[in-house]
């Protein structure tokens, strides 16, 4: 009994870490391409927006696949085994981090972009002639007024690193402490007929989907009355 | 031989000169200007002749190739370009486009300089000119368009800029509340010397409000120069509107308490009107409208009406088959302030009128276009 509430704590305690850190670089990463996507001219910016956009469409064995060639021995393992003598980064936490911020993109990128595009060139150009730096009209006018935008991204980029299971099987295997997170352990629980614990886990997956999803829909509802 | 300084050093009247010439998207701007940085200058025509494209380049918020030169500094020329931020500019947008996630009075404070002593404008001036003391702990969202297009102009008013530039501040607001603004704009005017650009398309709020007007067509000037002589020139089209109209910067020069008069000199002549308070000395501005004028080549025999100015034709042109524009220069020597008068061309050939010939000038209306200036504004 111990044991088995042991081994249900731990792959819930290693989801959180994983989403949460992938929530933090996400939102590192996300915010200034979100940014560029949103102002720049260029021409390939869209082909940029599609890469970012393709594992919303690719199976998630198919990113899997390739992040496990990229991590290996031939990829990024060629940087760390002469540093830290670590020929993969598959089948490690760091992999999983790795893997989770390319799959979960698109669900941080887009909803900034949209409220970056949906601000318009005023605000910025009136904290201009206000003689607010670039950087100063971003933290002070834009960062706020895209706030909703930054909610909802955190949230969507969060549950969906929850929910992920292709990419984890792919390239983190099933490292109990290691790699085993939420949704191989359900898998794991059914495959040895463990229905208690699975029962615990999903149903607890469900709790968490139907709140993700309502105070998203609340978030927007706050945002768009506060815009009016 | 003395070398003799560069000019730009010297001149007693700072100037703003600007040039752009190039293509925005589909529309192309070629403008040459020299302004006085001071007063009021207006740029004036119909929309989508440039005006605005004048004044986000001149902010530096669109750049064309050209130069702008402010009271002395270089903000841009064939190699330096200023950015936005670093010109002390105020701009005014056509929507007040207050930031929604800031309480008016952070809204107020966002440009303005740390330290308080930079403020020669100060907080509580600003506050007070515009009436906006009731409304500082307020979101924007809770306010009228009027409110928040002065809370607009306040904030760019406590940036402390050099200069301000108001993009058809407002057109997006209706009847009552333009005319519920325009005092405070005039206040403002009357009371802070601060040059100010000022783009509109309607001739009402640049009588009440411009000194300088600059007139455009096409994305080119057509003509630049004091408000009165561009609106007196025969061969511009304000001059052969129908509601054209000659604005003149007057003097109370006596209160007849008796009759609820007050007489108002301009340089040339005297205009009676419906008294309006003000000491002797204050400044108003007037604006006479070509159709109330007629003209009559010998003193005219007494009437009820009160305005009759001797002047003298400067000239004259055909408007259509019927009427004349006429030009008239006020006092017996014609060379005072002008006004325009409209009349037929029957009367013009019957009365034998021509570029010289002395007149009497019989004005049936006189309106007051501005009624805030004066001393009892600088007191604040």
């Amino acid at each position: 009994m111990e044991t088995q509430l042991g081994d249900m704590w731990s792959p819930i305690r290693l989801t959180l870490e994983l989403a949460g850190l992938t929530t933090v670089l996400l939102m590192l990463l996300g915010t200034p391409l979100a940014w560029w996507l949103a102002r720049s001219q260029a021409w390939w910016k869209e082909g940029v927006a599609t890469l970012v956009a393709m594992p919303l469409v690719l199976p998630p064995t198919v990113l899997g696949f390739y992040l496990l060639i990229a991590l290996g021995p031939s990829g990024a393992g060629a940087v760390t085994e002469p540093l830290f003598g670590l020929r993969t980064l598959a089948f490690t936490f760091e992999g999983l981090v790795i893997g989770s911020v390319f799959y979960s993109m698109p669900f941080v990128v887009q909803p900034i972009r949209n409220a970056f595009e949906a601000m318009g060139e005023r605000p910025m150009e009136v904290a201009a002639t206000l003689r607010a730096s670039p950087l100063k009209a971003f933290w002070s006018v834009a960062v706020p007024l895209a706030r909703p935008g930054f909610l909802t991204g955190a949230v969507l980029g969060f549950a969906h690193t929850v929910g992920e299971f292709g990419v984890v099987l792919m390239i983190g295997g099933n490292i109990p402490r290691e790699t085993k997170v939420l949704s191989v352990a359900v898998y794991d629980f059914v495959e040895t007929a463990q229905w208690r614990e699975a029962h615990i886990l999903a149903g607890g997956m469900v709790v968490f989907a139907f709140c993700v999803i309502l105070s998203m829909t609340l978030i927007q509802k706050h945002a768009a009355k506060a815009g009016a | 031989m003395n070398v003799v300084p560069a000019p730009a050093q010297t001149t007693s009247m700072p100037v703003i000169t600007a040039a752009f010439s190039g293509a925005l998207g589909a529309f192309s701007l070629d403008v040459s200007l020299t302004l006085p940085a001071r007063g009021v200058t207006a740029l004036f025509g119909p929309s989508g002749c440039g005006k605005t494209s004048v004044l986000r380049c001149i902010a530096g918020l669109n750049r064309l190739p050209g130069t702008c030169v402010v009271a002395g500094e270089t903000w841009q020329d064939g190699t330096r370009f200023r950015p936005t931020h670093r010109r002390p500019v105020g701009y005014v947008f056509q929507e007040a486009s207050l930031f929604p996630h800031l309480s008016v009075r952070r809204n107020l404070l966002f440009g303005a300089p740390r330290d308080p002593a930079a403020h020669s404008i100060p907080f509580d001036e600003v506050v007070h000119l515009l009436g906006l003391a009731h409304l500082l702990e307020r979101a924007p969202q809770n306010l009228s368009g009027g409110e928040r297009q002065r809370v607009a102009v306040g904030r760019a008013l406590l940036s402390q800029p050099r200069l301000l530039l108001m993009d058809e501040p407002l057109s997006a607001l209706d009847r009552a509340t333009k005319d519920e603004i325009l005092p405070f704009l005039e206040r403002l005017h009357a009371v802070l010397d601060l040059p100010v650009l000022y783009v509109s398309h309607d001739m009402a709020e640049v009588e009440r409000l411009a000194d300088h007007l600059v007139l455009m067509e096409r994305g080119r000037v057509r003509a630049s120069g004091p408000l009165a002589v561009l609106q007196s020139d025969p061969d511009l089209p304000l001059a052969a509107a129908r509601d054209a109209s000659v604005s003149l910067d007057a003097v109370i020069s006596h209160q007849d308490d008796a009759y609820g008069l007050t007489e108002l000199s301009v340089r040339g002549g005297r205009f009676l009107v419906p008294a309006t308070p003000g000491a002797v000395g204050t400044r108003r501005r007037l604006s006479v409208v070509a159709g109330d004028v007629s003209l009559a080549v010998v003193p005219p025999s007494p009437s009820t009406i009160l305005n009759v100015l001797q002047g003298r034709i400067l000239s004259a042109a055909p408007l259509r088959d019927t009427e004349m524009t006429v030009v008239l220069g006020l006092g017996p020597a014609g060379d005072g302030d002008r006004l325009l008068a409209r009349v037929t061309r029957r009367s013009w050939e019957l009365l034998g009128l021509a570029e010289g010939t002395s007149v009497f000038a019989q004005v049936k209306g006189v309106a007051l276009a501005n009624l805030a200036s004066g001393p009892e504004m600088t007191e604040i």
